[in-house]
C-alpha cells in the first residue's frame, strides 16, 4: 500500500479541491496553515437550522461534488415528503435511563451543532417529533441502550438527542435496517467527565437512502467514542462532527465500511478543535468490491488559534478488492496555532496485496480462505473497538457474507 | 521416498517492459533425507528458483519440468504445492496485519493436514516448538510478521517448517541478516527437522557460514541462472577460500 504521511509544517499546500482521480486511487492529503478556516468557507452556505437558507445543490459545490444527487430521492431539493410509514424507532434502555418523545419546540434540541448542508437542514426543518435519551449524572450503565431504526419503505425525517450528565457512562447502539429514504440528525451531549460510546450500524436493505449529521459536544474531561459501521443502502452519507465544550475532552472516531457494487457510501468528518488541551483520533477503514462501488471519505480537522495543546491524528485506509471500484479520500488538516502536542494524517488506498496472498497460500491455505483472513485482519483493529459482543459478531458475519458474495 | 526433480527449468520475469530470462536450464534432484546447498553470487537467480518452485505469480516458467514424487508441481496452484509437501522459508516474510500468529499457524496446519489439529495436542505442539526456537509465548498473539525483527521473522519461518513437516523444504537465504546466536537457534531448528529423515532440504545461501551448522550432503554452485558445478561439502570450503569470482568472471554467467 502506498502511503502518504504528513506532519504539520509551515510549507503548506494550499487548500482546495484536488483534481479528479483515476479509479481506485486516492487523493493526497493536505495540510493548510491558514489565518481563516477554509473548512468553513468552502461550504456553499453557512450552517443553519432552516432549509430555506441553503440553495438547492447542483452537484458542483465542494460538499456535494462526490455525491450522486439524483440518488438522494429528493432529500436535497424538497421533493421528498414524509410518508406515514417511514421508519419505526424503538428504544430499549436499561433502568435509570430516561427516554422521551418530544415536540419540535423542546429546548433540548439543537444544542450540539447546526446543520451544515441542505439535507441535514431539511431533516431539522421537517421532523415531527424527536427522541431524547438521557443518562442522568453519575449513572454508569452496564448494558447498552439500543435504538432500532427500521425502515418501512417510506420517506422519513428524524431527530435524536443522546445526553449524558456529568460522569455518566453509557454505550448506545443505533441500528439501521430495512428500506427507507431517511434524513436524520443525531446529537450527543456529554457532560463533564462523561464517557459515551456510540455504535451506529447502517445495515440497510439495498435501495435505502440515508443522510444526516452526527453532532457531538464533548464536555470538560469527557470521552466520546463513535464507531460508524456502514454496509448497506444504495446511498449513505453521514457527517460525524465533533466540538468541545471544555478542556481535556477526547474524541475517538472510528469507521468501517464495505462498499459493494453500485453502492455510494460517504463519510464526511469534521473535528473542530475549538478548545485547548483536547484530543482526537480518527481511523476509518473500508473495503470495496464490484463495479461502481464508490466510497468517499472526507476528514476535516481544524485546530483553532485558541486550541493550544491539541493532539490529533486521522487516518483512512481503503482496500480495493476488485476492478471498477472508486475511492475518494481527502484528509484535510488546518492548523491555526503552532502550540500543539501533535497533528498528523494518513490516507492510503491499495489493491489487495498479492504478496500477502502468496505468503498465506504458500502455507497451504486456499485462495478463498487466504482472502478472508486478509480482509478480516484489515478490519480487526477497528472491530475490536466496538466492545459490544453481538454487534462485533454480526459485523464479522457481515464481512464473511460480503466476501462470499464476491466469490460467487 | 519423496523426490523433487527439477529438469531443464527456464524462467522469465517481466521487468521494465522487457522479458528477462533468469533461470536458464536448472537440473537438480533432491531426495528425502538429503540436504543440498545452493550457493551463488547475488543476482545469479537463486531466489528466483525458490519462488518459482513455490509458484509465485511474478515468475513465468517457459520450459522444463518440476516433479514431486512424479506429480507435476508446475500444474499446481501455490496452495496445492504447499499441500503436496513443498515448503518455502522466505527471505523476506510478508506482514499480514490483523492476523495473529496462532490463528495463522492453525489455519495453515489445518490446510496442510487436511483436518483441524486437536486443540489440546496442538497447543502443546506449538508451545514445544516455540520453546525449542527460544520464542516468547506472547509471540503467538502478535500479528504475522508485523514489527518482527529480522531474527524473529526467520524463527517464525522455521517454526512453520517444524509444524508443517513438508517433504521438501526450500530455505531461501534463511541465514541472511542473522547474528551468530540467532543463526545457531535457527540452524538447530532446521537440523531437528532434518534428523527426522523425512525432509529433503534445499538450502539457498550466499554465505558458507550457515554450513558450519547445517551440514550439506551436496553443494551446488549457482551462476548465470543455472548450476555450474556440483560436489560434496568440500566444494563449500573451496568457495569459502576462493569466493565466486571464478564462476562470475569465467564466462559461465550469460
Amino acid at each position: 500500500m502506498a502511503e502518504a504521511q504528513n506532519s504539520p509544517t509551515l510549507n503548506s499546500v494550499p487548500a482546495g479541491g484536488p483534481p479528479p482521480v483515476p479509479v481506485g486511487s486516492t487523493t493526497a492529503g493536505q495540510i493548510a496553515v491558514a489565518a481563516e478556516s477554509t473548512v468553513a468557507t468552502r461550504m456553499s452556505a453557512p450552517p443553519s437550522f432552516d432549509v430555506a437558507d441553503f440553495p438547492v445543490p447542483h452537484g458542483r459545490e465542494e460538499e456535494w461534488r462526490f455525491t450522486p444527487l439524483e440518488r438522494l430521492r429528493g432529500l436535497h431539493d424538497g421533493t421528498a415528503v414524509a410518508t406515514g410509514e417511514g421508519v419505526k424507532v424503538a428504544v430499549e434502555a436499561p433502568e435509570g435511563v430516561i427516554v422521551e418523545t418530544v415536540g419540535r419546540d423542546d429546548a433540548r434540541l439543537g444544542r450540539a451543532g447546526t446543520p451544515v448542508d441542505r439535507v441535514a437542514a431539511q431533516a431539522y426543518s421537517a421532523f415531527g417529533t424527536a427522541s431524547v435519551v438521557t443518562v442522568p449524572k453519575e449513572t454508569v450503565l452496564t448494558e447498552p441502550v439500543r435504538i432500532a431504526v427500521h425502515g418501512e419503505g417510506g420517506v422519513a425525517f428524524g431527530h435524536q438527542v443522546i445526553e449524558l450528565g456529568a460522569f455518566a457512562e453509557a454505550v448506545v447502539v443505533i441500528d439501521h435496517t430495512g428500506e427507507a429514504v431517511l434524513a436524520a440528525n443525531v446529537e450527543f451531549i456529554l457532560g463533564d467527565g462523561a464517557k459515551l460510546t456510540v455504535v451506529s450500524v447502517q445495515d440497510w436493505d439495498e435501495k435505502a437512502v440515508h443522510a444526516g449529521q452526527h453532532n457531538a459536544l464533548i464536555g470538560r474531561d469527557a470521552s466520546f467514542k463513535s464507531i460508524i459501521v456502514t454496509f448497506g443502502g444504495d446511498l449513505v452519507r453521514l457527517h460525524p462532527r465533533v466540538e468541545y465544550a471544555g478542556t481535556g475532552g477526547e474524541a475517538e472516531l472510528y469507521g468501517l465500511y464495505f462498499t459493494d457494487k453500485g453502492q455510494h457510501q460517504e463519510h464526511r468528518l469534521f473535528v473542530d478543535h475549538n478548545t485547548p488541551h483536547c484530543k482526537s483520533n480518527v481511523a476509518y477503514k473500508g473495503a470495496l468490491q464490484g463495479d461502481d462501488a464508490h466510497a468517499v471519505w472526507i476528514g476535516d480537522v481544524l485546530i483553532e488559534a485558541k486550541a493550544e495543546g491539541t493532539d490529533t491524528y486521522e487516518m483512512n485506509r481503503n482496500l480495493v478488492l476488485t476492478d471498477g471500484a472508486r475511492v475518494d479520500s481527502v484528509p484535510n488538516l488546518e492548523i491555526e496555532t503552532g502550540e500543539i502536542v501533535g497533528a498528523g494524517h494518513a490516507s492510503a488506498t491499495g489493491r489487495f496485496d498479492d504478496e500477502q496472498l502468496f505468503y498465506l497460500m504458500a502455507r497451504g491455505i486456499p485462495e478463498h480462505d487466504a482472502r478472508r483472513l486478509v480482509v478480516r485482519g484489515f478490519f480487526a483493529e477497528l472491530v475490536q473497538q466496538i466492545g459490544v459482543e453481538d454487534i462485533e459478531e454480526r459485523l464479522i458475519a457481515k464481512i464473511e457474507e460480503e466476501l462470499e458474495a464476491s466469490v460467487a | 521416498m519423496a523426490t523433487l526433480e527439477i529438469r531443464d527449468l527456464h524462467v522469465t520475469v517481466e521487468a521494465d517492459n522487457a522479458t528477462k530470462e533468469i533461470l536458464k536450464g536448472v537440473d537438480l534432484t533432491v531426495k528425502q533425507g538429503e540436504t543440498h546447498a545452493i550457493m551463488g553470487p547475488n543476482g545469479s537467480g537463486k531466489s528466483t528458483l525458490a519462488y518459482s518452485l513455490a509458484g509465485h505469480p511474478k515468475y513465468t516458467i517457459t520450459s522444463g519440468t518440476v516433479l514431486l514424487d512424479g506429480e507435476d508441481v508446475l500444474a499446481m496452484s501455490v496452495d496445492e504445492r504447499a499441500r503436496a509437501g513443498l515448503f518455502l522459508a522466505m527471505q523476506y516474510p510478508v506482514e499480514v496485519p490483523g492476523v495473529s500468529v496462532s490463528n495463522f499457524l492453525r489455519t495453515s496446519a489445518t490446510a496442510i493436514r487436511g483436518e483441524a489439529p486437536k486443540l489440546r495436542t496442538w497447543v502443546k505442539e506449538v508451545k514445544g516448538a516455540m520453546e525449542r526456537l527460544h520464542m516468547d509465548p506472547a509471540f503467538a498473539e502478535r500479528n504475522v510478521n508485523e514489527g518482527f525483527s529480522g531474527g524473529e521473522k526467520k524463527r517464525h519461518e522455521i517454526l512453520q517448517l517444524e509444524l508443517l513437516k513438508p517433504k521438501v523444504a526450500v530455505l531461501d537465504e534463511t541465514d541472511s541478516g542473522l547474528d551468530v546466536d540467532a543463526l545457531r537457534i535457527v540452524s538447530e531448528g532446521v537440523n531437528r527437522v532434518r534428523e527426522s529423515g523425512e525432509v529433503g532440504t534445499l538450502l539457498i545461501t550466499h554465505y558458507t557460514r550457515i554450513l558450519r551448522y547445517i551440514k550439506p550432503d551436496h553443494v551446488h554452485v549457482f551462476a548465470g541462472g543455472r548450476i555450474v558445478e556440483s560436489g560434496g561439502p568440500e566444494l563449500a570450503d573451496k568457495l569459502e577460500n576462493e569466493g565466486y569470482e571464478a564462476y562470475v568472471k569465467g564466462g559461465v554467467s550469460a
